[in-house]
């Protein structure tokens, strides 16, 4: 079996929600219709041999409608065949049905989604932020989301005082003397024969 | 006579158990403990939340992100070639594995990966196989070293060193090596590194024989590694593991012979794979992986066009002026160079509209990048599916049942890095 008609299977499974196989690269690609099946097709596809979910993506089509478009990289280990199902998701609704129950696998890579996109997992059983923060306001994957970021409650830089042990007493300070003098754990008390660095500064 | 006598020492998955029951009778609070993100054997910033019952953990709660970059928005806002140095720092134990990868992705994506000059697709092979034992290296060192046999660690870093310096010759660089360039590399070996790879593998393949006494047969080594964290085949192609750890569990898939890419085809090696799904498996795999990569590379040595030397000048980039940087003499005499050099330089190589997603078999595993291309020098999107990332995601279910020593044994059993987890 090929690609071709592995995604031609699924095809004849679910009609006109399937659209006409693409190829690019050696690459098919299948598009679904309506994003609210996506459990379903994926069931199926696991059913007829696609066992390993590679990777999901979500891609941000900003400006056009719908604007989510999600990837999912589909593989059979038995035979190597290898699909690309992609759903559109339109950003109203930025929801659409987990697949976790059908691989386990997509449990990380649709809490990363929902992290970086803000696309949402109905039926996620953990729908928390992985990378980013819990309680950090933007989806930063976004298109709109500025490259240099947006302004957090966090501190931009972690030290803004004097460091503590700045000055002493167990630093040296730069541009003083020699080795020894700059050494300040070493003072001489004051009515003491001075030190053999001492002297040299003296007679200086 | 001697006679062959059985000791019955129950196996630490059973000693966990064992212990489990052992607790149950008793009632305490559970207590909740966080491991890292700075500590010793998460090799990184990986923080583990623990729940624990007396020493046996019964909820693990893996929390990464703590050296997220942003590489993929990163990576929309540069031209191709300029992301090859981000890719050094994704995982950082194997960035010349990492360079090739991704110069792979995008030439699928122009439809040129097939037709690299052959002495390119040599040397990119030889320098996917020494990333493959240096990352290995540095796991096997790491692991022996959380589970306190320090010794390994010693000599696995005496032998990355010389990877580091063979990574320098070539590339100029030892660890932010941005070796590989769209269509082809940043520059030839230099003539006397087929040599030096050659001397590497004599004296590596002794070292490693020495590290394996220390290990293999060690009676603490085994006792701590055997028939713990087992990963059933079923769970392992559910959890989307990848590299050593799909392979520690039986399953036969090693992108270099099932999608064989570069010159893959043309050379002879195993696959080692499991059968158990332990980490003692997923060492023995890597173990082996390292002699099979210095099989490849004496194949690679005595196969590669050009020769050591490369006195015929054999190329090691494509030459069309579209996607590879032209002589400079070339460019200060010809007005079409210049142009393709300007053109290069400030739009980056001109990729087609389409979508392409390329894997390619990194040592911690399948490191695939999908490129969704609207055409022109920079991706629309780039996605970068690290297989750390998605080989921690196991750790929740792998962990309960285990006792708190157990956890930098399945942990380096595991070897990840989290420079590539958190991209």
């Amino acid at each position: 079996m090929t690609a071709l008609e592995f995604a031609n299977k699924i095809k004849a499974k679910f009609g006109d929600l399937i659209s006409e196989p693409v190829e690019f690269r050696g690459e098919i690609s299948i598009q679904l219709a309506d994003a609210e099946k996506i459990f379903e097709v994926c069931q199926f596809a696991k059913s007829i041999g696609s066992d390993y979910l590679v990777d999901i993506c979500s891609v941000d089509n900003y400006g056009n409608d719908p604007r989510w478009t999600m990837v999912y990289h589909l593989r059979a280990t038995v035979n190597g065949i290898e699909i690309r199902l992609k759903t559109d998701v339109s950003e109203e609704k930025s929801e659409l049905p987990t697949v976790l129950p059908v691989w386990r696998t997509a449990n990380w890579h649709e809490r990363e989604i929902y992290d970086l996109m803000g696309i949402r997992f109905s039926g996620h059983p953990d729908l928390r932020r992985i990378l980013m923060w819990e309680g950090y306001p933007y989806h930063p994957l976004r298109k709109d989301f500025p490259l240099a970021g947006k302004p957090t409650d966090l501190p931009g830089v972690a030290f803004t005082k004097v460091t503590p042990m700045e000055g002493g007493p167990f630093v040296t300070l730069p541009s003083s003397d020699d080795a020894i003098a700059r050494e300040p754990r070493v003072r001489v008390p004051e009515n003491a024969e001075p030190a053999v660095s001492d002297k040299r500064r003296i007679a200086k | 006579m001697a006679t062959a006598q059985d000791i019955s020492i129950l196996d630490s998955a059973a000693r966990a158990a064992q212990a489990v029951e052992d607790a149950a009778d008793i009632h305490g609070e559970k207590m909740v403990l966080n491991m890292g993100p700075s500590h010793p054997a998460t090799h990184g910033v990986l923080r583990i939340v623990l729940e624990l019952d007396g020493e046996v953990i019964t909820k693990a709660d893996p929390d990464v992100g703590y050296l997220h970059r942003g590489d993929e928005k990163i990576a929309e806002n540069m031209t191709y070639t300029q992301f090859i140095p981000y890719t050094d720092r994704l995982d950082y134990l194997a960035p010349l594995a990492n360079n090739v990868a991704y110069a792979l992705a995008v030439e699928k994506l122009l439809g040129v990966h097939d037709k690299l000059p052959p002495r390119c697709q040599y040397i990119r092979v030889m320098c996917c196989e020494l990333a493959r034992i240096s990352s290995h290296l540095l796991g096997l060192g790491a692991f022996a070293m959380d589970t306190g046999a320090v010794t390994v660690f010693l000599l696995t870093f005496t032998e990355r060193e010389k990877i580091y310096n063979l990574a320098e010759a070539a590339s100029g660089a030892r660890l932010t090596t941005s070796y590989t360039r769209i269509g082809g590399l940043m520059r030839d070996v230099p003539p006397d590194w087929c040599e030096q790879v050659k001397v590497f593998c004599d004296e590596f393949l002794v070292k490693l024989e020495e590290t394996e006494t220390l290990l293999t047969r060690n009676r603490i080594w085994v006792d701590r590694l055997r028939d713990l964290g087992v990963v059933s085949k079923q769970m392992a192609i559910d959890y989307g593991l990848s590299g050593p750890n799909l392979r520690g569990s039986g399953v036969d898939w090693d992108l270099r012979k099932n999608q064989p890419y570069l010159c893959y085809k043309d050379l002879e090696f195993d696959i080692p794979v499991g059968s158990v799904g332990d980490c003692y498996d997923r060492y023995l795999v890597r173990m082996e992986e390292m002699r099979q990569s210095v099989r490849i590379l004496r194949q690679c040595l005595q196969k590669i066009p050009g020769g050591w030397t490369n006195e015929v000048k054999e190329p090691v980039s494509i030459a069309d002026g579209k996607i590879t940087l032209p002589s400079k003499t070339k460019v200060l005499s010809s007005m079409e160079e210049l142009i393709h050099q300007f053109m290069l330089v400030t739009e980056g190589v001109n990729c087609p509209p389409g979508e392409v997603y390329f894997g390619h078999e990194n040592p911690k595993g399948e490191l695939g990048f999908y490129i969704n291309s609207k055409g022109g020098g920079t991706p629309y999107r780039l996605k970068i599916r690290a297989p750390s990332f998605i080989n921690l995601s196991i750790l929740g279910e792998l962990m309960p049942g285990c006792m708190i020593s157990d956890v930098p044994v399945i942990l380096g059993s595991l070897d990840f890095v989290m420079g590539e987890s958190d991209r």
